[in-house]
């Protein structure tokens, strides 16, 4: 009766010595495989400020070569005004949009002209503010008569 | 024996769940990464593809092998959707020997039979329907029921791909595509109609060497050189000095526009020697003395506008500022990192996001709610209008019964003639006023000015 049990439950050594190394061999494939699309799809780049880690995606291109030919190419780059300022805003918008962008750009699912959404909308108009804000006080008001968003209804095409 | 059987089983299936899931895990980055390439293939952006149309020229498939893209959206336009105030639903009918069309789209005069009355006499009366896709324009003009009327060859001009026609007709001349479309224009239709074997095509609008927009109608060649001599450019040729974003609504305008039959044979000719307003060309009209038509109700000399969707842009705020018919109609679109033109033309309220937003940074919800509100309130303006007008086509009607010789009829005929363009103008161009809001308002007041004219005439004392 014992017996009988113990063959059901227990699979034969080599069976099971092979579990182990196909487990093991199946976990290096997947961490090789993540490893070479991150460094191929230029992972690493995000992680700094060049602009042209956004070109990565060519649907960027338009946004990259209005930004070249415009006045902020001399002060900013692209994160100044699109990501967070502290350390942990920075790279939370970071991967927050990090991962937007990349199940948009792969899935498709996305609607075209590109347009800004309500939380990249507040960051944005954060930065304007952290730059003109003394300048733009007079007409701005303060809280909570300031209007957000009202930079950019105006001055959308200012960044490119 | 047996209390040890637990861990093992518990190690067996964690390890199992662990292959599983980094098979599962590594073919999806695997795709993913399969995807990165495609999408790095696309942003190299390819060469202009060669054109190898081998004597083929008229025939889009064969353009479409080159530019798959454009022609796939070509031949989309034979989808039949209707936005809140245009166009139509596909309606099913029976198809005959004689008239082999299995769908139709809906008629205007069950719509509104008013407007039996307003042309009363003309082949309008007897047929018009809703405007439907450029796939159509062929079939809806052969099996029209206008021709119980006599209807000559100029139509084709338009509703058929005529440039190797044209060619074909007028060759030996000095101009071929002149001297073809006016033998074609004097043809009676049905002779006309063994010429051409296809709606509209890639040869219409491109250079087959080039792939330019280029103007292939005669009539409007000749036209808009009247027009810029009118205004200062004398020997103008649209198809050297028009800039490429002029040829993008000219390719359109050169059919989409006002015209009349001049002459005994018939030639299609476009009235814009005086300007591009309803007004000027009614003035033209007048000056000349052109009647389309006698009314069948009031004897009238009458005029018949039709689609002055060219004319009517022209004075809107979209043409001042540069925006041309095929921004809109036919908008930009993705595919890879390339942007094509969409070649599927239609109303930009049916993918108001891509015809809007590329200037209009608002939900495409709230885009063509503005633009409904513009045609919901010309089309209230051109109700009324054409109520009046009905108003006067009766008291006409009555005075000539009473006395058909009455002196007091040639104003009140000359009123509803004038006061007939008008309305027809802002009721047979396509956009419900959306090209030009105020304009149409403008031309429909006019309208009822005349009438108001034509009223008192017939109100005084003989």
């Amino acid at each position: 009766m014992a017996d009988e049990r113990s063959s059901r439950t227990q699979l034969p050594r080599p069976v099971s010595r092979w579990l182990v190394w196909a487990s093991w061999a199946a976990v290096g494939t997947f961490l090789g495989a993540a490893l070479f699309t991150f460094d191929y799809a230029g992972g690493t780049a995000y992680l700094h400020d060049d602009p042209t880690a956004c070109l990565n995606c060519h649907i960027m291109r338009e946004q990259y070569q209005g930004w070249q030919l415009g006045p902020h190419r001399r002060v900013t780059t692209c994160n100044d005004c699109h990501t967070g300022q502290s350390i942990a805003a920075h790279y939370g918008s970071k991967a927050v949009n990090g991962f937007n962008h990349s199940w948009a750009f792969t899935t498709g699912w996305f609607s075209e002209p590109l347009q800004i959404n309500a939380f990249n909308r507040g960051i944005a108009e954060a930065n304007c503010r952290r730059c003109h804000g003394a300048f733009v006080q007079v007409v701005d008001g303060p809280a909570p008569h300031s209007e957000p968003g009202a930079c950019l209804r105006c001055h959308a095409d200012m960044g490119h | 024996m047996t209390r040890s059987d637990q861990p093992t089983r518990r190690a067996h299936r964690w390890r199992i769940a662990l292959l599983v899931s980094s098979l599962v895990g590594t073919t999806l980055v695997l795709a993913l990464a399969l995807d990165i390439a495609r999408k790095k293939a696309e942003g190299r952006l390819p060469p202009m593809p060669a054109l190898e149309l081998a004597g083929k020229v008229d025939d889009p498939a064969a353009w479409g092998t080159s530019f798959p893209l454009h022609y796939e959206g070509y031949l989309e336009t034979v989808d039949q959707e209707r936005t809140r105030f245009g166009g139509s639903d596909a309606l099913p009918r029976p198809p005959t020997a004689a008239d082999p069309r299995s769908t139709v789209s809906q008629s205007k005069l069950e719509a509104d039979p008013r407007l039996t009355r307003m042309w009363a006499g003309y082949a309008f009366a007897i047929d018009h329907r809703e405007d439907r896709g450029h796939a159509y324009m062929l079939d809806d003009q052969t099996f029209s029921a206008r021709h119980q009327k006599r209807q000559p060859g100029a139509c084709l001009q338009c509703h058929a791909s005529i440039v190797t026609p044209n060619r074909m007709l007028g060759a030996g001349a000095p101009d071929p595509s002149s001297a073809g479309a006016a033998k074609l224009n004097a043809m009676p239709s049905a002779e006309a109609r063994t010429h051409v074997d296809r709606a509209i095509s890639c040869v219409d609008c491109h250079d087959p060497a080039t792939m330019r927009l280029r103007i292939t109608r005669p009539s409007f060649i000749a036209a808009i050189a009247r027009l810029e001599a009118g205004r200062g450019t004398p020997d103008y040729d649209v198809n050297t000095m028009a800039t490429r974003a002029q040829m993008r609504t000219f390719v359109c305008a050169q059919c989409h526009a006002e015209y009349y039959l001049e002459g005994d044979d018939t030639q299609l000719t476009h009235p814009w020697d005086d300007g591009l307003r309803a007004d000027d060309m009614l003035a033209r009209y007048d000056a000349t003395g052109f009647r389309d038509w006698a009314h069948a109700e009031t004897g009238a000399a009458m005029l018949k506008a039709q689609h002055p969707e060219f004319e009517l842009w022209s004075e809107g705020i979209h043409a001042r500022a540069g925006v041309s018919c095929v921004d809109c109609h036919m908008p930009y679109e993705r595919a890879g990192a390339m942007k094509i033109t969409n070649h599927h033309i239609q109303s930009p309220l049916l993918d108001a996001g891509r015809a809007c937003q590329a200037c209009h940074p608002i939900a495409a919800e709230e885009l063509v709610a503005r633009a409904e509100s513009i045609q919901e309130r010309t089309l209230a303006m051109q109700d009324t209008a054409i109520d009046r007008l009905i108003d006067l086509i009766e008291a006409v009607k009555v005075a000539r019964s009473i006395d058909p010789e009455d002196p007091r009829l040639e104003a009140a005929r000359q009123a509803q003639r004038r006061a007939s363009f008008l309305i027809d103008f802002v009721s047979s161009e396509n956009s419900a006023g959306f090209h030009a809001p105020q304009e149409a308002a403008r031309l429909l007041f006019l309208a009822l000015d005349e009438i108001l004219v034509g009223t008192r005439a017939l109100e005084r004392r003989s």
